[in-house]
C-alpha cells in the first residue's frame, strides 16, 4: 500500500515535471532551440511569488498573475535576445540563454543569499485529499498535475485550431515559406516563447508551494524538464506529458526503496531511452 | 490597370550579379512568363519580387505602392504571393491546413477555401491528408491554392512544371484563365519554352540575368527565341 502511495505521489510529481517540460518542448518544437535559462526563470518566478506574498496582501491564488507577466517578459526577451542570436546560428542561442541563466542565478544569490526558501501559502500547502486506505494526496500536487494536463491540452488545441498556432506549425516546418504566406517569424517565435515563459512561471510557483527552492535550483529543474522532453519524444507535447510522468514515477518508486538513488534512477531511465529509443516514446511531431 | 511594375532592378547573390537591369510591367488579367536556361536568374528574380531576398537597386511597385523595402511577409500583405520552386508545402500539415496557412494574412477578395476547392475539385476528398503524401502535381496545385488564399494582386509561380506529369501540368495551366479573371495577374517561370509560348500573353527571356528578348508569342520568331535562350549571337553561326 505504501508503494501504491509512492506511485501516486510520483504521478503528481511527474505532473510538475511535465509542466516544466511543456515550455521547453514548445520552444524546441517551433524554433529548434533549447532555452538553458528555463529552470532559472522558473526559480525567478518562485522568488517573485515569495516577494509578492510577503510584501503585498495578494492571496495565494492571485499568484497566477505572474504567468501573464512572464509571458510578456518572454515576448520581449525573444525579440531582443533570442531571435538576434538565432540569426547568428544555433550555438549562439545556447550561449545567449546560458548567459541569461548565469545572470539570473547570480542576481538571485546577490539579492536573496543562497538560503533555501519556500512559499508560504497557508492551508493550501498542507491540504490533502484522503483516498482512504491511508493514502493522502496533497492538493498542491493534484493542482500541479491538473495544471499540466490543462496547459498541454490547451497548447495542443491552440496549435491545431488557431490561426497563429497553425502558422507556428508551418514556421516549424519551413520558416522561409511561412514568411511567404505572410508570417512575421519574429512575432510567431515571440508568441511561442511567451507561452513557454507563462508555463514555466506557473511551474516555478507550483514547485515553490510543494517543496523548497534556492537560487541554484534552476539547473536541476532544467535537467528534469529536458529529460522529460527527450523521454517523451522531441517536439511532441503529449509525449512531454508522458515523459514527465515516467520521470516522476521512476523517482518516487525508487525513493520508496532508497531515497538516495531517486534522482540517479531518473537519469538512468533518460539514458536508457536515449540508447534504445532515441526518437522518444511518442515521436510524432505535434508542434 | 498596372498591378506590378518593376523598374531596373539588380539582384546580387554575394558578389555575383544574378539579375541586372530587369524591368517589366504586368497588367490586370495578364499571364506573363519568364523563360531562360538554368542559371539565367529566373528563380532569383521571383524570390526578389516576393521579398525573400533584397534587391541591390531599382524599384518594385505593386498596384502603385512602392514595396521595394518591404520584407516577404509585408509584401504578401501588399498583394504579392509566390509559389516557390519545389512547392515547399508545410509537410506536417494537412492539405486543408496548408491552404488555411495561406489565409493567415488574408486580403479581401474572392479566394476562400470553397472557391479554391471549386478550382481544384479533387481537393475536398483529400483535405485531411498530410501534404507530404501528395504527388508532385497535387502538391503544386495545393501550393497555388495556398498562394491564392491570400487574394494576391500578382501571383508568382516558380518552375511550374518542373518534375511534373504533363497531364497535371495541363490541368494547372487550364486553371490560369479562371485565376486571372478573378482580378489578378500571373507571372510564372517555365523551363519548357513551347509550353510558355502556348500559355502566356507575353514572354521574357533571361540570359545571365539580362533580358534578351521580350514580346507577345505571336510576334516572336522561333530562331530569335533560341538565340536569346542559349545566348547565340549572329556571328557565331
Amino acid at each position: 500500500m505504501d508503494l501504491l502511495n509512492a506511485l501516486l505521489q510520483g504521478i503528481l510529481l511527474g505532473g510538475v515535471f511535465a509542466l516544466f517540460a511543456s515550455g521547453l518542448s514548445i520552444m524546441f518544437g517551433v524554433m529548434r532551440i533549447v532555452n538553458l535559462a528555463h529552470g532559472d526563470l522558473a526559480v525567478l518566478a518562485a522568488f517573485i511569488a515569495m516577494m509578492a506574498l510577503t510584501h503585498t496582501r495578494l492571496p495565494a491564488w492571485g499568484l497566477v498573475v505572474i504567468a501573464p507577466a512572464f509571458g510578456l517578459l518572454g515576448y520581449v526577451m525573444q525579440r531582443l535576445l533570442i531571435t538576434p542570436s538565432l540569426n547568428a546560428g544555433p550555438i549562439a542561442t545556447l550561449v545567449a540563454t546560458f548567459g541569461l541563466s548565469i545572470v539570473i542565478q547570480n542576481a538571485l544569490i546577490e539579492g536573496f543569499s543562497a538560503d533555501v526558501r519556500s512559499l508560504e501559502v497557508g492551508r493550501l500547502a498542507t491540504a490533502s485529499v484522503n483516498l482512504g486506505a491511508g493514502i493522502d494526496l496533497p492538493l498542491v500536487g493534484i493542482l500541479g498535475l491538473g495544471t499540466a494536463i490543462a496547459v498541454i491540452g490547451g497548447m495542443q488545441v491552440f496549435l491545431s485550431r488557431s490561426r497563429t498556432g497553425r502558422m507556428m506549425r508551418a514556421a516549424s516546418d519551413d520558416v522561409e515559406t511561412a514568411a511567404l504566406t505572410g508570417a512575421n517569424a519574429r512575432h510567431i517565435y515571440a508568441v511561442a516563447t511567451a507561452i513557454a515563459f507563462s508555463t514555466l512561471a506557473l511551474a516555478g510557483i507550483l514547485l515553490g508551494t510543494r517543496s523548497s527552492f534556492s537560487p541554484t535550483a534552476g539547473t536541476l529543474i532544467l535537467i528534469f524538464a529536458f529529460e522529460a522532453v527527450v523521454i517523451g519524444g522531441l517536439g511532441s507535447l503529449w509525449g512531454t506529458l508522458l515523459g514527465g510522468l515516467i520521470l516522476g514515477l521512476t523517482q518516487s518508486a525508487v525513493a520508496y526503496y532508497d531515497p538516495a538513488q531517486a534522482i540517479l534512477a531518473g537519469h538512468v531511465v533518460f539514458l536508457a531511452v536515449l540508447a534504445f529509443r532515441p526518437q522518444g516514446l511518442i515521436p510524432a511531431r505535434s508542434v | 490597370m498596372t498591378l506590378l511594375r518593376i523598374t531596373d532592378i539588380d539582384v546580387h547573390h554575394g558578389l555575383l550579379r544574378a539579375v541586372s537591369g530587369f524591368s517589366i510591367t504586368v497588367n490586370k488579367g495578364e499571364v506573363l512568363s519568364v523563360i531562360g536556361a538554368n542559371g539565367a536568374g529566373k528563380s532569383t528574380l521571383m524570390r526578389a519580387v516576393a521579398g525573400s531576398i533584397p534587391v541591390s537597386s531599382g524599384r518594385i511597385e505593386v498596384s502603385g505602392q512602392d514595396v521595394t523595402q518591404q520584407r516577404a511577409h509585408q509584401r504578401l500583405m501588399s498583394g504579392v504571393a509566390l509559389v516557390p520552386e519545389g512547392r515547399r508545402l508545410f509537410r506536417s500539415l494537412t492539405l486543408e491546413d496548408n491552404l488555411l496557412a495561406g489565409a493567415y494574412r488574408r486580403r479581401p477578395g474572392p479566394w476562400r477555401l470553397d472557391t479554391v476547392y471549386d478550382l481544384f475539385d479533387w481537393m475536398p476528398d483529400r483535405r485531411a491528408q498530410r501534404s507530404q503524401f501528395l504527388s508532385g502535381g497535387e502538391q503544386q496545385a495545393v501550393a497555388i491554392g495556398r498562394a491564392l488564399m491570400s487574394n494576391p494582386d500578382i501571383l508568382l509561380i516558380d518552375e511550374l512544371s518542373l518534375g511534373l506529369a504533363p497531364k497535371v501540368v495541363k490541368q494547372i495551366y487550364g486553371s490560369f484563365q479562371q485565376i486571372v479573371s478573378s482580378g489578378c495577374a500571373i507571372l510564372f517561370v517555365e523551363q519548357d519554352v513551347s509550353q510558355a509560348l502556348a500559355i502566356a500573353d507575353e514572354v521574357v527571356c533571361l540570359l545571365e540575368g539580362r533580358t534578351m528578348l521580350a514580346g507577345k508569342p505571336a510576334d516572336l520568331k522561333r530562331s530569335d527565341i533560341e538565340s536569346a535562350y542559349f545566348g547565340i549571337t549572329e556571328g557565331s553561326h
